[in-house]
């Protein structure tokens, strides 16, 4: 039997690096600042107690610290790389895509690397065009890799326990407003597979396929319409971009025969275009409408608030387009309360 | 000290066959990988990981015919590879550029410059996490000193004490491009050695001299568990990539290749075989051993089978 306690997501990652790096030897945390009095959010705190040789900060020098996890990882050992940005990671392009990527595969199957590059992602307070992006669709691009991104505190602990134990490199993607969520996670070490989603919420009228943050947006937007227009949204994370739960997706669409994928991610040739093209090809005679696409305008997110606000999409974007999809008269959002910094969201949702 | 110079001219010899036969080939388009030649670069693989040992990890560029052939000593696989052949140890996909074979300890070589560096990084600290012993080599030509992560990499070694040897192979040229073209600071080995490294360096193709300077090297790194620095000059006998020669390119003249022809490894090693009392047909023998030996790989990668179609969607996720 499980023991449950109320976890936030940083702390849910922390556990599952702890309880990892006491299972398997060969588990290790570096990274600039892992080690540091703020801990990534948090999120490596405790570590200290497994020494510098498991638990260290790196110089900055994220191409070079990519190409040690890769050469640490086809030598025995299962490194967790951390980056507090993702857009930091972008420094690593080459060996993430040049040799990380293809390791196994130019080897003929001989090398594997076992490697996890976690790296914070998506909007904070003020934080530009620098500190602010995703690129879920960047990575998941690549063969090779696998790409994760868990929307919540069960599910952070689980896939991260997962991606450590799995053979392949992971990029596992991290929303920074999703570290104060609480949820009911298990004491025990626990594994979720990569590649199957989460039911958020079961409806029959319109499915949202959401990726990370846009799971919270989402089931507001959701909980909104059920008691303003009785309309009852389905909502399915896919928790993994790489690997892809297609049969999920397309069995949801094709009961409800309405799409939205709200991601988290510039919309042009994203992920949002993929789940449109799986869509098309699979539920084509099913569809009652074509698939509505909610992600990030092909432009830069702005340090000011109004301009930020308006970059990124949210629980009311998602309602506006359920109204759309489904002639609805527009619902009166008065009273209601939404996300913000200073509104900080703590969950479970 | 004789039997360890017959096996190091039996590796020259090997190296500078299996190219040579790869000259003799290529024309017939069936080894359809671009070709970086190692010819004038022999004795510095060859003794380099010779002082290693066996046990050690290489890892290289796209110019490593003669990495894998003095780590392996074997030319079945290397052919088979050459030639795109399920039997090659990638099966194929790897070729010329990618050659490896980790279980014998040529770990990854890579054709985008600098690449290869921090990975030997990964494994040197690995090695030491497990505390194996296992010295990792990492192979690089000059051109990668002007990457930012040889310089990351460098410094990292350094602050952590890994067990890695840095070989720079130095022959002048990135692609068509002079290092005085290329350099804003003082030379290689000079900036190295403001490291927290042991560094050295020469301008030599005898392999026994190589072969001492690394025993050296990698004494003094036992000893202090500061990574080493080998700062090696050579000459590129053919283009940059191709089989031919290309002095008539126009950026180099074949002049600056005679004083190194004079000293070329395999024959200054072969010399020294006779010098030492070795009769010339035991040498022709060895040869003849050596040249029969890719015979037989080459005429077996000829017929060998290609990978079927279904391997491209293999090895891809373990």
């Amino acid at each position: 039997m499980y023991m449950l306690r109320s976890l936030t997501y940083e702390q849910a990652i922390a556990e599952a690096l702890g309880q990892e790096m006491e299972r398997d030897a060969s588990v290790f945390v570096y990274g600039l600042d892992v080690a540091d009095h703020k801990k990534i959010f948090g999120s490596t705190k405790g570590l200290e107690k497994f020494g510098p040789k498991r638990f260290f900060g790196t110089p900055l020098s994220e191409e070079a610290m990519t190409g040690v996890g890769l050469g640490a990882a086809i030598n025995g050992l299962r490194p967790v790389h951390v980056h507090i940005r993702v857009d930091f990671l972008l420094l690593a392009m080459n060996q993430l895509i040049n040799m990380v990527a293809p390791a196994r595969f130019g080897s003929g199957g001989v090398l594997k690397a076992p490697l996890v590059i976690r790296a914070v992602i998506g909007r904070g307070w003020g934080q530009a065009f620098q500190h602010s992006k995703s690129l879920q669709s960047v990575f998941a691009h690549i063969p090779g890799i696998k790409v994760v991104m868990p929307s919540n505190a069960y599910d952070a602990k689980g896939l991260l326990i997962s991606a450590i134990r799995d053979d392949n490199p992971t990029v596992f993607l991290e929303h920074r407003w999703l570290y104060w969520m609480e949820g009911k996670v298990p004491a025990e070490p626990y594994t979720i597979p990569l590649g199957k989603v989460r039911l958020v919420r079961k409806g029959k009228d319109v499915t949202i396929v959401a990726t990370s943050w846009m799971n919270v947006e989402a089931y507001k937007a959701a909980e909104i319409l059920a008691r303003k227009q009785g309309v009852e949204v389905e909502i399915l994370d896919p928790r993994t971009i790489y690997p892809l739960d297609k049969a999920a997706l397309v069995r949801s669409v094709n009961k409800t025969g309405h799409c939205i994928v709200a991601d988290y991610d510039w919309e042009f040739c994203g992920f949002s275009a993929e789940v449109a093209a799986l869509v098309s090809e699979n539920c084509f005679g099913r569809l009652k409408s074509p698939v509505t696409r909610i992600a990030f305008p092909h432009t830069h997110c702005a340090t000011t608030r109004p301009l930020e606000n308006a970059f990124y999409p949210n629980a009311v974007s998602i309602i506006r387009a359920v109204e759309k999809k489904l002639q609805l008269k527009p619902t009166d959002l008065s009273g209601e309360e939404f996300y913000s910094w200073e509104n900080r969201f703590k969950g479970p949702f | 000290m004789l039997k360890l110079h017959l096996e190091f001219y039996k590796k020259l010899y090997l190296i500078r066959r299996a190219e040579e036969k790869i000259r003799e080939h290529y024309s017939e388009d069936e080894m359809k990988t671009p070709m970086h030649m190692s010819m004038g670069e022999e004795a510095i693989v060859v003794g380099v990981l010779e002082a290693a040992g066996k046990k050690s990890q290489a890892f290289g560029t796209y110019r490593s015919h003669a990495l894998y052939l003095a780590k392996t000593g074997e030319s079945d696989m290397f052919f088979a590879e050459m030639y795109g052949k399920a039997a090659g140890p990638a099966k194929g996909k790897a070729g010329s550029m990618h050659i490896a074979l980790p279980d014998a300890g040529v770990m990854m070589t890579s054709a985008v410059v600098g690449t290869t560096i921090p990975v030997a990084l990964g494994a040197a600290l690995a090695n030491a996490y497990l505390k194996n012993k296992r010295v990792v080599v990492s192979f690089f030509g000059d051109g990668a000193v002007n990457e930012g992560v040889f310089w990351e990499s460098l410094n990292f070694a350094c602050l952590k004490k890994l067990p890695i040897l840095f070989v720079c192979e130095d022959n002048d040229f990135a692609i068509h491009s002079r290092l005085k073209e290329r350099l804003g600071h003082k030379p290689i080995a000079k900036v190295a050695s403001q490291f927290y490294c042991h560094t050295d360096a020469a301008s030599t193709t005898d392999v026994y001299e190589i072969y001492e300077m690394t025993r050296n090297m990698l004494a003094k790194m036992e000893k202090s568990g500061m990574p080493g620095f080998l700062h090696m000059k050579y000459y590129r006998y053919l283009e940059h990539v191709g089989v031919n020669e290309d002095f008539d390119a126009g950026y180099r003249a074949r002049k600056e290749l005679l004083p190194w022809m004079e000293k070329d490894p395999v024959k200054m090693q072969r010399d020294r075989l006779i010098r030492d009392g070795i009769k010339e047909n035991a040498v022709l023998a060895v040869e003849k051993k050596i040249d029969e030996q890719l015979e037989k790989s080459i005429r077996e990668a000829q017929k060998a089978p290609f990978p079927k179609k279904e391997e491209l969607m293999q090895d891809v996720y373990a």
